[in-house]
Formats: structure tokens, C-alpha cells, sequence
């Protein structure tokens, strides 16, 4: 992908559903079993992929003319890490609580193939302004996709949703088990593959399937 | 140190806080590698070996460097760069010394570096404060348990081939969802050891 042609609007669309991080494109997978388990958790990691993504993007984009193709993979290892270790920092100090559960999963957020393969591919070829989109919608693609999961599994598994109770009677307590994050992001890739082949045959055309189902 | 609590370390760290099963980290490497078993082999066995060598580099550099600097907020970026660096090397020196090894494993290594599991097992030794050789053989086993892992999805895999899988379940869906079995079966492991 050289310069793209697209708008702005077009990538931010782009990187929410077609090229979706978890359902599409399948990295980055750790975290959508990890930390699912509640939607408060699924949420806050949501968010810090969001800023990571777009700055990072953003900042690649800005050094791209003093790259060293030959050193940018330590150059791009430096940067996120530093964001990683601003939104680390950040949650430690004001969302204690959510960072005693869900801190490990932050930090790791360094080794996210899906934001290296962004600033690789995307950043480090174009302007800041569709770098900065492509870098949010990416960051809003996976932020769905972890709300949807974590929707799910707390409302199955706990009758409750961000910690309020909704649903009265005894809940599938498998779904906040670990086998059950594999389990609800089996089902729902398999259902967004049905949903895609389903619009496929009726017009064609499939992009909006995940708009839909979500 | 007692041998006791290293080998309940390392029974710990492969079985019941595998890594792959409980603590959901190696993911990508876990469903991109397992559908051939020799692939999951070659790639068990790279990666206990950078697993047990970065948490070893990486202890020396947290307890003697970072510690005495007070630096230890550093530690995302310090750590990730000591596996890069140690990755690459290994690549360079492999390379040189047993080119039929570095033919066999040397694909895997260059996926190692972004891989979250090799950069948790140095995270979590320095939050748990483990010594070296704790920290050595929680990298031990960390790299056993992934490797138990990555050969009993390969094995199932491979029998998937022949099955009848709803279409749009096809491929990755029924991975997770087998993974998800297996996940269960992981949880009777649960209370073996108490640390």
C-alpha cells in the first residue's frame, strides 16, 4: 500500500471494519481473550490501544524523512514503547483498580503486531493527516471489537454489564472462564463470517456486514 | 536455593498458569504456527531457548543496571530492547556457526521479537521479584508450558484437516473454539500446587 488514494473517512472505515484487527486481519489476539472478561476492562484497553495507535502513527509519520530504512524496526520498537510507558504510567496512577487487573495486558500492548504493521505499511509511506486516520480507525476497529466481546461475556457470564447487575437468575458461568474467551471469539468470528458470505450473495457486497452485526 | 521451589516454579509456571491457556498471551504465534506439527516443533523448542536466555540477560540488567539507577520505569523499553538486540544476535551467530540449525529454526527466531510472551516472562519476573534462578526456571517453564500447548493444538489440527466444519466456521473460528476446549481441561490443573 504506496500513497493512498483514499479519504480520509474511507480509511477511518477502512480500519474499523473491513480490515478489523481481531475478526479480519486475526492478530493482536491476546487482549481480546484477556481482558474481555468485564466490559469496564474491555473498554479501558480499548482506549489505550486507541491513543497508542494514532500516536504512534502520528509520530512515525513525522519522522519518516529521517528513517533509516535500515534501523526503523528499533526506531519503531522506541516509539511505541514510549507511548506504551505514557499510558502505563497514566492508568497506575488515576484507574488504579482497572490497572491491577488488566496492567500486564497494557504493558504488552508493545508487542502489538497489528500497531507495528501500521506504522510499517501505512505511517512510514504517507501524510500525517491519513496517517493519523488510518491509525484511529485501526484504534476504533479494535476498540468495537473488544466492546462487543466483552459485552457478551459479561452479560452471559455475570448477568451484568460494567458492573451493574442486569439480569437476575443463575449466569453461564463458563463465559468469564478462560475457555469461554475462546469460545465467544470463536462464535463471533464464525458469525461474522456467516453474515459475510450472507450479504455477499445478496448483492455483492460485504463491507458493511460487521456494521451491522455490531 | 531449595531444587523444591524451582521445579514447583516451573510445574507452575507450564501447567497451571499456561500461558497460552490461562494467561491468553502468545496468540498469534499460537494460531499461526499450529497447524503443522513439524512447524510447532521447531518453533517450541527457539522459543523455550530465547524464553530462558532473555529472562536470564534481562534479570542481570534490571537487578544491576536499572535497579541501582533507579530507572525501573523504563522497563517496557529496556527489556524489549534487550530481546531485540538478543534475538538478533542469536540470528547472526546462528547463522555463522551451524548454518543447518539456523536452516531449520531461523525462520522462527525472526518472529520471536514481537512476541508478547518472550517480553510477559521478564515483566513478570520483575514484578514478582524472582532471583536469577527463579526467574530462570519461570522462563523454563513458561517456554515448556507454550510448547505443550503449540503441540496439542498442532496434533489436533492436523486430524481438523479431514473434518466437515460448517463453512463460515472453517479455519480460525473452530481453532478458538477447540483452543476454548482445551482451555477447560487446562483448569483441572487449577489447586495442583499451591506457591
Amino acid at each position: 500500500m504506496a500513497h493512498t488514494h483514499k479519504s480520509n473517512w474511507e480509511l477511518i472505515k477502512n480500519g474499523m471494519f473491513s480490515e478489523n484487527t481481531i475478526f479480519r486481519m486475526a492478530i493482536s489476539l491476546c487482549p481480546s481473550i484477556a481482558v474481555t472478561n468485564s466490559l469496564k476492562n474491555g473498554f479501558y484497553m480499548g482506549v489505550s490501544v486507541i491513543f497508542v495507535q494514532t500516536m504512534v502513527n502520528l509520530t512515525v509519520s513525522l519522522i519518516r524523512n529521517f528513517i533509516n530504512p535500515k534501523i526503523r524496526i528499533p526506531i519503531f520498537m522506541m516509539v511505541i514503547a514510549g507511548y506504551v510507558s505514557i499510558i502505563d504510567m497514566s492508568m497506575a496512577a488515576w484507574a488504579r483498580p482497572v490497572y491491577k487487573q488488566i496492567g500486564l495486558y497494557i504493558q504488552l500492548i508493545v508487542a502489538f503486531a497489528s500497531i507495528f504493521a501500521r506504522a510499517e505499511v501505512f505511517a512510514v509511506k504517507n501524510r500525517i493527516v491519513p496517517s493519523v486516520c488510518d491509525g484511529l480507525g485501526m484504534g476504533i476497529g479494535f476498540f468495537l471489537a473488544m466492546i462487543v466481546i466483552s459485552f457478551f461475556r459479561e452479560l452471559l457470564g455475570k448477568g451484568a454489564l460494567w458492573g451493574f447487575p442486569i439480569v437476575s437468575g443463575n449466569p453461564l458461568l463458563i463465559m468469564i472462564l478462560p475457555a469461554g474467551g475462546f469460545f465467544a471469539v470463536g462464535l463471533l468470528m464464525g458469525f461474522f463470517n456467516w453474515m459475510d458470505a450472507k450479504l455477499a450473495s445478496r448483492k455483492g457486497e460485504s463491507a458493511s456486514a460487521e456494521k451491522q452485526a455490531a | 536455593m531449595d531444587f523444591e521451589r524451582l521445579f514447583q516454579l516451573v510445574v507452575a509456571a507450564s501447567l497451571i498458569n499456561n500461558f497460552v491457556f490461562t494467561r491468553f498471551l502468545g496468540l498469534c504465534i499460537f494460531f499461526g504456527v499450529s497447524k503443522k506439527m513439524e512447524t510447532a516443533v521447531g518453533m517450541s523448542i527457539t522459543f523455550t531457548a530465547v524464553m530462558v536466555i532473555s529472562a536470564a540477560l534481562s534479570w542481570v540488567v534490571f537487578e544491576y543496571v536499572m535497579l541501582p539507577l533507579d530507572i525501573t520505569f523504563l522497563k517496557i523499553i529496556v527489556f524489549i530492547g534487550i530481546i531485540a538486540a538478543f534475538v538478533q544476535s542469536a540470528d547472526t551467530i546462528m547463522k555463522k556457526v551451524s548454518p543447518s540449525l539456523y536452516y531449520k529454526l531461523g525462520i522462527y527466531l525472526a518472529l520471536i521479537t514481537t512476541n508478547c510472551i518472550i517480553l510477559a516472562v521478564p515483566l513478570i519476573n520483575s514484578g514478582e521479584r524472582y532471583s536469577f534462578l527463579e526467574s530462570m526456571s519461570f522462563g523454563l517453564g513458561s517456554g515448556l508450558g507454550f510448547a505443550l500447548a503449540l503441540v496439542i493444538m498442532a496434533s489436533i489440527r492436523e486430524k481438523l484437516e479431514l473434518a466437515d466444519i460448517p463453512a463460515p466456521f472453517r479455519g480460525l473460528p473452530i481453532s478458538f473454539i477447540i483452543a476454548g476446549l482445551i482451555a477447560l481441561a487446562f483448569t483441572g490443573f487449577s489447586g495442583l500446587i499451591t506457591l
